[in-house]
């Protein structure tokens, strides 16, 4: 596990009443936001073990949905969010399943608009939470860092072509993940970067043969 | 500077060699890991004290229920007796039960508060802080300064012990807030760093083995009652260090005691709902009517 910091001791400033169950489920949807990169017009909710036995009690519902609306996890709108004038322009939907090789906190969540996307993750234990599977894909994101994603041809070669775009552009990386569904079909690549990038070097890595999608996911607030 | 201070020990020899109190060891830690200022650290530890009171004033304010309806007007209760009886040990005694009752209830009803250093537990630290701090005239800064070296305590400890209920009890989660908690009022009251750290261990010491058996799996009962509980028991702690007793186990060696009973503890007993109150006959049927 990665050490605490002061900051985690005393902080966050959160509505509760549960860090897990809650802020975690909070940040769960802000980062799955992120991930879509837009609000989508229906999101369909499913809770697993833990989340889907107490999550009512904890207001677990509340805090996914007010996460997918963009509101942090200290914003008093999350208690009434069901009411509120913020979550009338959005479909949503509970389901709630038993999964014993699940996560005890784990919700999958599938986002309907302009396009479709599945995002699962889990919420890991005060307030910190991990996303998961991003469509058919492995990933580990905390939103801890500023983070690329990236779909491309599983072929040599690929992590030193996007790696010194990084480098030429002074970005140190933080972390980097690779995953795969076969060798030489789709992988997927996820990094962590120290600092901001602008949309020029995204294009960059888009312009790189064999790429098939890119996208700069921002890492959440404290 | 030595940034990696990993044990109590470490930290107070460090502070004893450069002379300096343990919030000011660890604002510059922390300054130093995040890449800012000094002055940012305790601009972020005063949003959090700002928090902390803000939740206290919304609670002592409040008789709304939580969810399960099981919790919310405690507060409200004790606000009412103290309106006729003395508090048998004054008026701090009694701020610092109600504050811990507001924070604990504001949780519970999705009121904001500052997980310090869980949610379940956030009650504690903020009502021993704002009480004293308010009744002993303490300054912003130093309410400031006193925050930090709890959050430093709280930062060790977690080097060791994960502060999660699910990992090692409650002795990891409302055991670390009167840790801290103790801390923070020793130093306010001006202990030195050796006794701030006693302090705290006297404070965990005492509630090594506690389990979490939350009823229904809600952070209600028994976590907003223990909050009060566990505020004045840190002050206890605070008392004995200040008038020079010492932990005759050292501060790193309870932390380790404390990790090796959180291990041993039954999983049931870690908040899984599984044992204890939480599976008492009156529990059983509360959780029924709550999720049918």
């Amino acid at each position: 596990m990665k050490k605490s910091t002061l900051f985690d001791i005393i902080s966050p400033v959160m509505i509760g009443p549960s860090s897990s169950h809650t802020a975690g489920a909070v940040r769960l949807g802000l980062l799955a936001r992120n991930i879509y990169k837009n609000t989508p017009k229906k999101v369909i909710f499913k809770l697993y073990n833990s989340y889907a036995h107490t999550g009512r009690g904890h207001g677990t519902e509340k805090g996914l949905l007010a996460g997918v609306l963009g509101l942090s996890v200290d914003d008093r709108r999350i208690k009434n969010i069901f009411e509120s004038e913020i979550s009338k322009n959005i479909e949503y939907e509970f389901q709630y399943a038993d999964n014993f090789k699940a996560h005890p906190n784990a919700v999958d969540m599938t986002f309907i608009g302009e396009n479709k996307m599945f995002i699962s993750g889990e919420s890991v234990g005060a307030g910190e939470i991990a996303i998961r599977k991003i469509n058919d894909f492995n990933v580990k994101l905390t939103g801890k860092y500023n983070t690329i994603l990236l779909v491309y041809k599983d072929m040599p070669g690929m992590i030193s072509q996007v790696s010194s775009i990084l480098q030429y552009n002074n970005i140190n990386i933080a972390f980097l993940n690779c995953d795969r569904n076969a060798k030489g079909k789709e992988a997927s690549m996820v990094i962590g970067i120290d600092a901001n990038i602008n949309q020029d070097i995204i294009e960059n890595i888009e312009e790189i043969p064999e790429v098939y999608f890119v996208s700069y996911i921002e890492k959440l607030e404290q | 500077m030595d940034t990696n201070i990993n044990t109590f020990e470490q930290l107070l020899s460090v502070c004893i060699s450069n002379n300096k109190g343990i919030y000011e060891i660890a604002q510059e830690n922390m300054a130093n890991s995040a890449d800012i200022s000094i002055e940012e650290v305790r601009a972020f530890t005063a949003r959090s004290l700002f928090a902390m009171k803000e939740a206290i004033q919304s609670g002592m304010a409040s008789k709304e229920s939580s969810m399960s309806g099981m919790c919310g007007q405690d507060c409200h209760k004790v606000q009412q007796r103290f309106r006729h009886a003395q508090p048998i040990f004054g008026k701090t005694f009694e701020k610092i039960i109600e504050y811990a009752l507001a924070t604990s209830e504001e949780n519970i009803r999705m009121g904001k508060i500052v997980a310090c250093p869980t949610a379940g537990s956030c009650g504690i630290l903020p009502a021993a802080l704002v009480a004293v701090s308010e009744d002993y005239d303490f300054s912003e800064r130093e309410q400031i300064n006193a925050l930090i070296t709890a959050g430093e305590i709280g930062r060790i400890i977690s080097v060791k012990v994960a502060l999660a209920g699910a990992v090692a009890g409650c002795q990891a989660e409302c055991g670390t807030a009167s840790a801290m908690s103790a801390g923070a009022i020793c130093q306010l009251m001006g202990g030195n760093v050796s006794q701030i750290l006693h302090a705290s261990t006297l404070a965990l010491k005492n509630l090594l083995g506690l389990t979490c058996d939350p009823v229904a799996g809600l952070v209600e009962v028994p976590c907003v009652k223990r909050n009060p509980f566990l505020a004045v028991h840190s002050i206890t702690a605070a008392e004995l260090a200040l008038s020079g007793v010492e932990s005759q186990i050292p501060p790193d060696e309870v932390i380790d005691a404390m990790e090796q009973t959180g291990a041993l503890m039954s999983p049931t007993l870690k908040e899984s709902s599984q044992a204890g109150l939480a599976v008492t006959k009156t529990a059983l049927q509360i959780k029924n009517q709550i999720f049918g």
